[in-house]
């Protein structure tokens, strides 16, 4: 699964590349470490304005029914995220060695269309590699997202919301894992966690899922148009990004189960 | 999944309590539970949380052309959704009928009604008019969804604003939310529906039952009212007989109902008013309380990106130029070229029976060519079609036997039929002459033969 979408990756402009038990496609070029110096002020980019994540807020078992839910918000974008499982699972749809994972968005006026399914595969293949399914074979594991608010990075909020509502199931898992969007405007600026307005005027839009042990890809959806340079400069960033978001998971964590 | 049943023991317990004036939760028979209103950054976007029911509301708008018998008003459209996260007996083609029920009584209190001015809603009669669309989704259900639903609706009607319109005899201009305020929507009143729940045949009656009631519920009763006392729809459903003084007594009760909650949505909606207009923060970010130990903030986080030009340099320094590019393209006929040599064709399975379809065909093309040749031979009366037949048979393996390759398939057909498919049999059959004693037969030789096969 992993050698076939390497193949066709180079070719399309949408890059999904989705890494099996934990070994990213693109595993040899990430041993890269991100340090981040915590100081306000200083710069960012040479070329640009500072790159900053907007507010970050998260709140976890907010639904009485779901096993786990979570809702996380990225500046005005918000996600609703509900799992169910390990359930019961249709025998059409069960595995014989592991876990059945279903992923369910739903945006917020319209029915679902095409691009919501992409969007549910993405997930889901992100999520395929990270749960421990084989703890719980023939059941299903359930993620359903609603689409609350939509204010950019669409696709990183459902990442994070998922992530979250996963952790609160208790559903096991080998890492965690966190989406982080880029936008790279038309002077090559890079942007991190673009709002709505940014990412239509930018020139391209890259969204990726790293893992939580040692910043690995799990999956990549990119739009538009870009050089590897800066394929890798994004990916870099994100990388620096991820960083605050593992450990805004870790402090809401710690909230929540510490004793004091 | 499966919907768990409930255990004949808690049912039990649940209709004791009931009898005994007693709610699960510490309600009284007449108390509804907290209403909880928040409001989104957008307008026209609420979550409302009935006790844990909770459902979220967004109202959006378009211009379309108007309904041709009613040219003059905008069009409403209402879409109630029960997400798969409410609870785990919904799934996409299991909610039907709750569904349908629920979108009905929703349209029948919001629509019939005509709380929403629907002639302000026209642009240019005929032409365009404005289609208000309400999207509602359940997200946890806890008991008394269409109360939650028609809070939620009546609440992001009234909190949603659509783009200005100015019209200037044939002009007319729509004006961004920067260029000029958006404009509220013209409500007339708000109706709410309140819910009683009744049990042991009538005798006891809840407001605003909880799940576990709705469960062991015998019928509903629903009202939607709005604060002016006007009963704007009525639904008993359950197959409850009530008697008229207990439907009056519902009536007076909702009214009391109404009025409250009609009271905290405007005061609700108030506050958001003033929130917005004094530039405070609004939004779900703020309705998320500072002091739940489950919620978490962040505020914005500067991230450091100095080094990633280097980084990124070093990684394409060290990484191994891409692969060869693809091998330019091999022309096989004007039109069709190939590009690499493709993955190994799987379908190997499926070629067996196609080319029994094809034989199928085939058969057809033959019989009716070897009978066109045969129009010499007499076909007068029926007898001698048979002869015919087996002339028909003898002809048609004769002409196998001259023109194409035999082919031998591992099929039960004795008759090795293989011609080329692109005969079209319509095409013979038109040419063949009218007389209906040669269509004949050429219908009787295919079953005859298909009666061979099946024989076979």
């Amino acid at each position: 699964m992993v050698t076939q979408s390497v193949r066709s990756a180079r070719c399309r402009a949408e890059v999904i590349i989705a890494a099996a038990r934990g070994v990213g496609a693109m595993e040899e070029e990430m041993h890269t470490d991100a340090k981040i110096r915590a100081e306000i002020g200083t710069g960012c980019s040479p070329r640009g304005p500072g790159c900053s994540l907007r507010h970050f807020a998260c709140e976890q078992n907010l639904l009485s029914r779901p096993d786990g839910s979570a809702s996380f918000l990225q500046g005005d974008t918000s996600v609703l995220a509900g799992v169910y499982g390990p359930a019961e699972v249709k025998v059409s749809k069960e595995i014989f060695n592991k876990a059945t994972l279903e992923v369910i968005l739903r945006p917020k006026i319209g029915l679902p269309g095409v691009a919501e399914k992409s969007r549910e595969r993405l997930i889901r293949n992100t999520c395929e590699a990270v749960v421990l399914g084989t703890l719980h074979p023939r059941t299903s594991i359930t993620v359903v997202l609603q689409v609350v608010s939509d204010a950019g990075s669409l696709l990183a909020c459902c990442l994070n919301a998922a992530c979250m509502a996963l952790v609160d199931a208790g559903v096991p898992m080998r890492a965690l894992f966190c989406g982080v969007t880029c936008a790279l405007d038309s002077d090559g600026t890079l942007v991190l966690d673009p709002t709505s307005k940014q990412e239509k005027e930018a020139r391209a839009v890259l969204t990726f899922a790293l893992d939580s042990v040692e910043r690995k890809l799990l999956m990549s959806s990119t739009k538009g148009l870009y050089s590897d340079s800066e394929l890798q400069q994004c990916l870099a960033a994100a990388q620096a990004a991820s960083q605050h978001v593992f450990r805004f998971y870790r402090e809401s964590l710690q909230r929540r189960y510490s004793k004091s | 999944m499966k919907e768990t049943p409930l255990s004949n023991c808690e049912r039990r317990f649940l209709l004791r309590a009931i009898e005994e004036k007693k709610r699960l939760d510490g309600r009284q028979t007449y108390d509804y539970r907290n209403i909880r209103i928040s409001f989104g950054t957008d307008y026209g976007c609420c979550i409302v949380e009935l006790g844990k029911t909770r459902v979220l509301g967004q109202v959006s708008c378009e211009l379309v052309s108007p309904k041709l018998n009613r040219a003059t008003e905008g069009i409403l459209f209402f879409n109630l959704e029960l997400s798969q996260m409410a609870a785990p007996a919904f799934e996409p083609g299991r909610q039907s009928d709750l569904l349908v029920k629920l979108n009905r009584l929703l349209e029948r209190c919001l629509r019939n009604s005509k709380c929403i001015d629907t002639e302000s809603l026209c642009v240019v009669a005929g032409e365009k008019v404005w289609q208000i669309r309400v999207d509602l989704h359940l997200l946890n259900h806890d008991g008394n969804i269409i109360d939650a639903a028609s809070i939620a609706a009546i609440v992001a009607l009234c909190h949603f604003r659509r783009p200005d319109v100015s019209v200037q005899g044939d002009e007319v201009t729509l004006y961004t939310p920067e260029e000029r305020d958006p404009v509220p929507l013209s409500i007339h009143h708000m109706p709410i529906c309140v819910s009683f729940a009744f049990f042991q045949q009538g005798t006891y009656l809840l407001v605003d039952p909880n799940e576990r009631e709705e469960r062991v519920m015998d019928g509903l009763l629903v009202i939607a009212m709005n604060k002016h006392r006007e009963i704007c729809t009525i639904q008993s459903s359950g197959g409850i007989m009530l008697l008229k003084d207990q439907v009056l007594r519902c009536s007076k009760i909702a009214g009391v109902k109404v009025a409250e909650i009609t009271e905290l949505i405007l005061k609700a909606l108030e506050n958001d008013q003033k929130v917005r207009k004094e530039g405070g923060k609004f939004g779900f970010a703020e309705s998320i309380a500072n002091q739940r130990i489950t919620a978490f903030k962040m505020e914005k986080a500067p991230i450091d990106t100095s080094d990633v030009e280097e980084k990124a340099e070093e990684i394409i320094a060290e990484a191994e130029p891409p692969s060869e590019v693809v091998s330019t393209p091999v022309l096989w006929t004007p039109g069709t070229a190939q590009i690499g040599e493709g993955v190994e064709n799987s379908w190997g399975d499926l070629e067996d029976s196609e080319k029994e379809d094809d034989e199928g065909g085939g058969d057809e093309a033959i019989i009716l060519d070897s009978i066109k040749m045969d129009t010499g031979v007499e076909v007068s009366d029926i007898g001698s079609q048979e002869m015919v037949f087996h002339h028909v048979g003898q002809a048609g393996l004769e002409l196998l036997t001259s023109d194409a390759p035999i082919i031998l398939s591992d099929s039960e057909e004795e008759e090795m039929i293989i011609l080329e498919p692109d005969k079209n049999p319509k095409k013979i059959r038109t040419q063949t002459t009218s007389a209906k004693q040669e269509k004949a037969p050429s219908k009787k030789p295919v079953k005859r033969r298909k009666k061979k096969r099946a024989a076979n």
